[in-house]
């Protein structure tokens, strides 16, 4: 019931879109996906490789240009932005955070405040505060170079780079599935409660059907390019479109009876 | 060790020119390759192409590159910008089309090796892609791209020894003149100076694509210090300290307006790479000097590059062979007794090139072949005919050149000789092929005191199929007027015999006791009895 906090206003629609690359044939990576994300939910878009679930967020940043259909993030066609200021105004998470390996942490998260030239003491204030924010002080890491980091840490350090320019806007894609299970479900928590805090927009690419239903406010679920059902958790779990999100939702209901016989055996 | 000191002290001013030739040559080089770099790196289509061409200029021999650079330059107008074909730009040319391999493929390398995530992660961050390419792109890929700099830079040192022959002074000068005069420690002392060179230079590089591939760039400010501080020393101050005089530049660029011809205060001389012409060029040389007239002298010059150099100025004087210029520039063929040939070649150059000739100097340089003493008698071989029949089972060795030159195919011709074998050799080595017997006959130089000093027996040649090669000094048409000019050099003409110098050759090229060119010549001149006329009295 988290969705009812969410207000209506939308801020990401996606509107018929479609992609095919050159040499992929007849196959689309997307195809005629129409979804809307309100403002501060957050949205998880799950699928198996290949869904084409990463093309989608990539064009709302205009990494990935649609053939058919519109972007529009704030009612405004991103077509019509500038590519360059647009992806200024909307953080981006990749798996393996994507550092620049030749900068020191605070190097990394000040590109973007930097690219816009804000002044350096204010460039500098807003590391420290992005880096106790995602949980490394920044006395300890600033000077640190991502490959003294540990997975976890350099996934912090680039979701502290994401939100550098305070964007209302966060994508990201599969941001915790090289992480090991301890530090991932860490991070998910971080995850919503800096989402929650900063009244975040945001989209999670993820092939993890547990992280999607536990984390997000309502899942889309994408199969060969095409999308199959949106809704809450609740909604896929009790009321699943067609049989293949039924199978998926099967397979957690399995893993959860499982849990509970094991638990039940304890006792 | 006084000849090693004064060895070591002629490196400055050598070591100074090649530096600024391999360092002008790598920043050209640089330029090029790294924006052709950036551009073909993510455009596999024009990414193959670029490194196939680049790939084949790499394999033309380093030698043969800088030579071709010769005429090219010559018959393009210069490049269609007026380049010239002598000295330090045919060398920088080919020395950067050298450089560009090594570098283009190391840039393109590096660039392609950067994460595609984190340039990703740079787009997606709204970088632009300058930015990317500045920020990202190439701080990731300098590592790879300072080791393709380092290992043109080793090439590039390496390969400007190789510049002597177009006229450009460096380290080259030392490794020709050593090892055509059989002078190892000249040779040795060029060929360490170098290698050294390239040592220190590759140090200073290693140190700075180790700064760059660690994570404190700063580090790069140490060896970045180092080359500053270096590079004017090499160029500038030890040239200054071994020269004390210094300072002087000979202008050449004095155009004669009309009828007013500017006065000669400065010469250059040019020389071929054999020891006959490291003496002449030193004979000329003390002559000049004694009327007052300032001789810088370019030694070492390949033979085609030499003409050349004259007809345009680059050089002022040298000496050459009636026979040369017969063959190679007015391409004519033996026959004509010598009198004649030295004439019309003396008008051809005055008439097509306002070269003038200043006559014999009273030897001839020719093409011979000769054979040992004990191969000549077993044989009973005394001339060319006698060869005929005993050719299909005999070698023949000829310097680099002979066997592609108008003479072999002529003395071929002539006498039906169908050797068993051909075989080239650097003319400091021939003597050595036929006295140890790898080849039986040899073409030598009649001038050439070797051929006594072996005991070789030069074989007559009755049918006249060899030209003559009669000595002459060649003057540029700056100088050719200058009665001083006249003055100091007309003693020469007809004043050299072929036994003095062979005599003055052998001085030189022999393993004991052996002289500079600069004694041999000032010995030449003595035993000539050149005699001084007083040339005060005669306009510069």
């Amino acid at each position: 019931m988290r969705f009812n906090r969410l207000s209506s206003r939308r801020v990401i629609d996606l509107v018929d879109v479609s992609k095919r690359y050159p040499g992929a044939g007849e196959s689309f990576a997307v195809r005629g996906v129409t979804l809307h994300v309100a403002d501060r939910e957050l949205m998880a878009v799950l699928g198996e490789s290949g869904s084409g679930k990463t093309t989608l967020l990539k064009m709302i940043n205009r990494l990935v240009e649609p053939d058919t259909g519109a972007v529009r993030v704030f009612d405004v066609d991103v077509k019509t932005r500038d590519v360059v200021e647009l992806r200024r105004t909307i953080g981006y998470v990749i798996q393996n955070a994507g550092l620049f390996p030749h900068l020191t942490i605070g190097d990394n998260v000040a590109i973007v405040p930097r690219l816009l030239q804000w002044p350096a003491t204010k460039t500098a204030a807003r590391v420290d505060e992005l880096l106790e924010l995602v949980g490394l002080p920044s006395a300890a890491y600033r000077e640190r170079f991502p490959d003294q980091l540990s997975g976890g840490q350099r996934q912090r350090a680039g979701v502290a780079r994401a939100l550098a320019a305070r964007p209302r806007v966060l994508l990201l894609d599969e941001p915790f599935s090289a992480l090991d299970p301890i530090t991932r479900v860490a991070l998910q928590e971080e995850l919503r409660r800096i989402h929650r805090d900063l009244g975040l927009t945001t989209i999670m690419v993820t092939h993890d059907l547990v992280e999607a239903l536990t984390l997000a406010d309502r899942v889309a679920v994408m199969l060969r390019g095409e999308l199959r059902q949106v809704g809450t958790p609740a909604e896929l779990l009790n009321a699943p479109a067609d049989e293949y999100v039924a199978r998926l939702m099967g397979m957690v209901r399995g893993q959860a009876e499982q849990l509970d016989t094991l638990l039940g055996a304890r006792e | 060790m006084s000849e090693l000191g004064a060895l070591v002290r002629g490196v400055p001013p050598l070591l100074a020119s090649h530096l600024e030739l391999a360092l002008i040559a790598l920043a050209a080089g640089i330029a090029i390759s790294l924006p052709l770099a950036i551009v073909v790196a993510h455009r596999p289509r024009l990414s193959a192409p670029v490194l196939v061409v680049a790939g084949v200029i790499q394999t033309v021999p380093g030698l043969a590159l800088l030579a071709l650079m010769v005429p090219l330059i010559a018959k393009t107008g210069g490049l269609g910008v007026g380049v010239s074909a002598f000295g330090f730009s045919p060398a920088v040319i080919a020395l950067t089309l050298y450089a560009i391999l090594p570098i283009v493929r190391n840039a393109i390398t590096g660039l392609r090796g950067v994460d595609g995530a984190v340039v990703e992660a740079a787009r997606a961050m709204g970088m632009t892609p300058g930015q990317i390419l500045r920020q990202v792109e190439l701080p990731l890929a300098a590592p790879v791209i300072a080791a393709g700099i380092r290992t043109a830079t080793v090439w590039t040192v390496g390969a400007a020894t190789l510049a002597t022959p177009v006229g450009q002074p460096c380290l080259g000068n030392y490794i020709f003149a050593g090892l055509q005069t059989r002078n190892w420690s000249m040779l040795l002392t060029g060929v360490v100076a170098a290698a050294l060179l390239a040592i220190a230079l590759d140090a200073l590089l290693g140190m700075t694509e180790r700064a760059l591939a660690s994570r404190d760039r700063r580090r790069v400010l140490v060896p970045a210090g180092a080359l500053v501080i270096l590079v004017p020393v090499v160029l500038f101050a030890l040239p200054a300290l071994a020269s004390p005089r210094g300072g002087h530049e000979p202008t050449y660029n004095a155009v004669a307006s009309k009828g007013v011809r500017p006065p000669v205060t400065d010469i250059r001389i040019g020389g071929k790479t054999y020891t006959e012409q490291y003496i002449l060029v030193e004979a000329l040389r003390q002559r000049l000097e004694r009327v007052g007239i300032h001789v810088e002298v370019v030694q070492s010059l390949g033979s085609t590059v030499v003409f050349d150099a004259l007809d345009k100025g680059d050089i002022d004087a040298y000496v050459d062979y009636s026979g040369t210029v017969w063959t190679n520039l007015m391409r004519r063929a033996a026959g004509p007794p010598r009198w004649q040939i030295l004439a019309e070649v003396e008008g051809w150059l005055a008439r097509e090139h306002h070269v003038r000739s200043m006559g014999s100097l009273g030897f001839e340089n020719a093409y011979v072949l000769a054979t040992r003493r004990d191969t000549a008698e077993r044989l009973k071989l005394r001339t060319l005919a006698d060869l005929t029949a005993r050719a299909p089972a005999l070698a023949i060795g000829g310097d680099y050149e002979f066997f592609s030159r108008a003479e072999w195919a002529s003395v071929r011709a002539a006498y039906d000789l169908n050797f068993a074998r051909t075989a080239s050799f650097d003319p400091t080595l021939l003597y050595d092929a036929v006295v140890a017997g790898r080849v039986d006959v040899v073409s030598v130089y009649s001038s050439d005191g070797r051929i006594a000093a072996h005991d070789l027996v030069v074989l007559e040649d009755p049918a006249g199929a060899l030209p003559p090669y009669d000595a002459m000094i060649l003057l540029g048409s700056r100088i050719a007027s200058s009665p001083r000019v006249q003055c100091a050099l007309a003693p020469l003409r007809g004043a050299l015999s072929v036994d003095l110098v062979r005599r003055a050759s052998l001085m030189v090229d022999r393993t004991e006791n052996k002289s500079t060119p600069q004694a041999a010549a000032t010995w030449l001149l003595e035993a000539a009895h050149v005699h001084d006329d007083d040339c005060s009295d005669a306009p510069p």
